[in-house]
């Protein structure tokens, strides 16, 4: 329970840390930026470029519009949360499709050199380049009377970053058995999708754990990049430009639209953290930090 | 070794698999293209023959067309725009709103812009049947092989200055030499590179060429002299910005501001385009007419109501500031108003400047927008011709003669 305060003291401090920082290199560096060694490197602090951050905190309280009682933050909630759903279905999906990946990948040596060569390259594809193309099946495609929603392209790209890491750490983890277990299964006359079962997954786990605190992390870009990029509406992407347009006279709004991104990656770690817990219960604690 | 070689084969095979599983994508494309192309034709064939029948009994073939003033089964429309929701697309929102879109028998989806939409490229696709874009842009893709064709230029002028403060004495382009001036590239440049040229300066050693973020802050803090602006956009956003040694807004008397249409080298800049391969096709040519009319009754209903207009694009997206919209629903009213051809109509004039400045300026790196000439097909004004006719049957104001401007207050941040 003490641990658990600590942790969470910790993180005040390390918040307060941050801001200290920023307030602090305000008070300090120069208004106009500056130069070292002939170097434009010193960022400029005016409030135009660095607003304090206790206007950054109110501006979360003002009207979003002068008529309505909307206020900035319900605005950047609701995005946050409306992106939220979204990543989750493609980190649900990601985390799905790695699995699925890694499993065959072990099943059929083969398949690894073949395959794996390909998911390395899918993931230099810059993701800019594939938002345009998979927005474009918005209201395309048809299964039935099923139309393919327009957020759902933007599931696909955070499902396409999330899934890497996930069938990585996966296939690195069904493999880590050693070899007398296997044996142990083989003497058994284990089938191999037993195997798999008893063996595999529960020796992979302490690799997936990690992937999908990755995998996390990717959908959640995923999804705001694709937002930002194919313009889908009422998610934090969408407003992240949105505010920074008007960043001309209003530099605190575009921060706000940040904090609720920065919000969304906090739930998705947290989720991530509670599947880590449930999955590690049993296990014994040497490398818990 | 034998294992590596094993290995190489097996990457072979599958890279030789997913090319091979490319290939047979394109083929079932266009296989399924094909039909659906046929189709089309045996429907436009069809149609002259279902006119000559004297009764109508053909009712599922009469539906389609909207000429009997019935319309059972709208036409479904896809229209690309360049950017997401606002004001600079009032006219189309309004159009949807008003129900005039409705009244032609046409049920439009519009499609919203972003950071990596380019409006015509959508349209060539074939992802959408019209899109709105700026000419010189349009005209590129066009050189590049898209076959889309302009047929309704919306905005009569450009919108596109270059705002300095008042202590710069930036009044003309020839007061450029030795400053350091903002363009957005992208293809956006070439009006401030033709402006340069014409006054005689050389933009590669005359001045000094900065290319701008999308907002201003580079303006207001000094970094550059002059930032390119769009009157109903960036122009507003400054006017928004608090002046920290007043403590009140920045007025316009801050800043000096050259029009580029003034100096007589405004490019066009938002006009619908149609894909030029399905205008053969009488069918989508109706459904064009129609679209334009609806869109342009869209537009004169926005003169004559901006206020109206302005509360219909904030409730579709309610993230924007209210009296900034307003102020870009008037500025585009100017950009629009009077028309003296007609709202809509492509001036010869205009047109055969921006083509000449598109093959004419270059930008830094000695590139123009286009090399080669623009053939003929690349406008016309068939299509607003036939909706003029459509609008003068409905009694609305096509030239905007007595048009005037209202006067709007901009508030911080644009709220």
């Amino acid at each position: 329970m003490i641990h658990r305060l600590r942790r969470a003291a910790m993180f005040v401090v390390a918040m307060l840390l941050v801001v200290a920082l920023w307030e602090g290199y305000k008070a300090i560096g120069p208004a106009k930026g500056g130069d070292v060694l002939g170097f434009g490197i010193l960022p400029r602090t005016n409030d135009q470029v660095m607003p304090h951050v206790w206007s950054m905190v109110t501006g979360l309280f003002d009207p979003a519009q002068r008529q309505g009682d909307q206020t900035v933050l319900s605005v950047v909630l609701g995005g946050a949360w409306y992106s939220f759903r979204i990543a989750l279905v493609g980190f649900a999906g990601g985390v799905a499709g790695g699995m699925a990946i890694a499993v065959v990948l072990t099943r059929f040596r083969l398949a690894e050199r073949a395959i794996l060569p390909y998911l390395v390259i899918s993931q230099t594809v810059p993701l800019i380049a594939l938002a345009p193309l998979v927005a474009g099946w918005g209201g395309k495609l048809q299964i039935g009377d099923w139309v393919w929603p327009k957020w759902m392209s933007a599931a696909v790209l955070g499902a396409f970053l999330a899934f890497f890491p996930v069938a990585v750490g996966t296939l690195r983890g069904l493999k880590s058995p050693n070899a007398a277990s296997l044996e142990l299964m083989d003497s058994l006359a284990a089938s191999w999708w037993r195997t798999l079962v008893k063996l595999r997954f529960p020796s992979a786990v302490p690799y997936i754990v990690p992937a999908l605190k990755l995998g996390g992390a990717g959908a959640v870009v995923g999804v705001v990049v694709a937002e930002i990029s194919t313009g889908l509406k009422g998610g934090i992407g969408r407003l992240i430009i949105e505010y920074s347009r008007q960043a001309t006279s209003e530099p605190t709004k575009v921060f706000t639209s940040i904090f609720g991104a920065a919000l969304l990656g906090l739930t998705m770690a947290a989720i991530v953290a509670c599947i880590d817990l449930a999955l590690m219960r049993n296990r014994p604690k040497e490398s818990a930090s | 070794m034998k294992r590596t070689t094993r290995g190489a084969l097996v990457s072979m095979l599958a890279l030789s698999l997913v090319a091979a599983a490319c290939g047979s994508d394109d083929d079932e494309s266009t296989a399924t293209e094909a039909p659906a192309a046929t189709e089309a034709e045996t429907d436009a064939t069809e149609a002259p023959a279902a006119t000559e029948a004297p009764a109508a009994t053909e009712a599922p073939a009469a539906t389609e067309a909207p000429a009997d003033g019935e319309c059972t089964e709208p036409t479904e429309v896809k229209l690309q725009m360049q950017w997401v929701t606002q004001a600079q697309f009032a006219g189309y929102y309004a159009a949807a709103d008003q129900g005039f879109y409705a009244d032609q028998c046409l049920e439009v989806t519009i499609l919203e812009g972003a950071v990596d939409i380019t409006p015509q490229d959508v349209l060539a696709n074939g992802e959408s049947d019209f899109a709105i874009a700026w000419v010189p842009k349009a005209l590129a893709s066009r050189e590049g092989g898209a076959d889309i064709v302009n047929i309704a230029q919306v905005y009569q002028r450009s919108g596109t200055l270059q705002v300095s403060f008042k202590d710069k004495g930036i009044t003309s382009p020839a007061d450029f030499a030795g400053k350091t001036i903002g363009n957005w590239g992208f293809g956006n440049e070439f009006e401030v590179f033709a402006a340069m040229t014409a006054a005689g300066l050389d933009p590669a050693t005359d001045v000094t060429n900065v290319q701008q973020q999308f907002d201003m802050v580079a303006l207001l803090a000094g970094d550059i002299d002059a930032a390119e602006a769009m009157t109903y956009n960036e122009y507003a956003q400054v006017l928004e910005a608090v002046n920290p040694d007043t403590g009140e807004l920045y007025t316009p008397d801050d800043f000096n501001v050259i029009s580029y249409e003034d100096e007589g080298v405004g490019m066009l800049q938002d006009a619908i385009w149609a894909d030029g391969t399905r205008l053969s096709d009488p069918e989508y040519k109706d459904t064009a007419v129609r679209f334009v009319a609806a869109s342009l009754q869209g537009w004169a209903y926005c003169r004559d109501n901006v206020q109206s207009c302005a509360d219909i694009v904030l409730a579709q997206s309610p993230i924007l500031g209210a009296s900034h919209q307003l102020w870009q629903m008037n500025e585009v009213n100017k950009l629009i108003w009077p028309a003296a051809s007609g709202v809509g109509f492509i001036d010869q004039a205009a047109w055969d400047r921006t083509v000449e400045i598109a093959s004419g300026a270059k930008n830094l790196d000695g590139a123009t927008v286009l090399t080669k000439p623009v053939d003929d097909g690349a406008y016309t004004n068939e299509i607003i011709e036939a909706a003029h006719a459509i609008l003068e049957g409905l009694g609305v104001e096509l030239t905007g003669d007595g048009y005037a401007p209202i006067e709007v207050t901009l508030n911080e941040g644009g709220a």
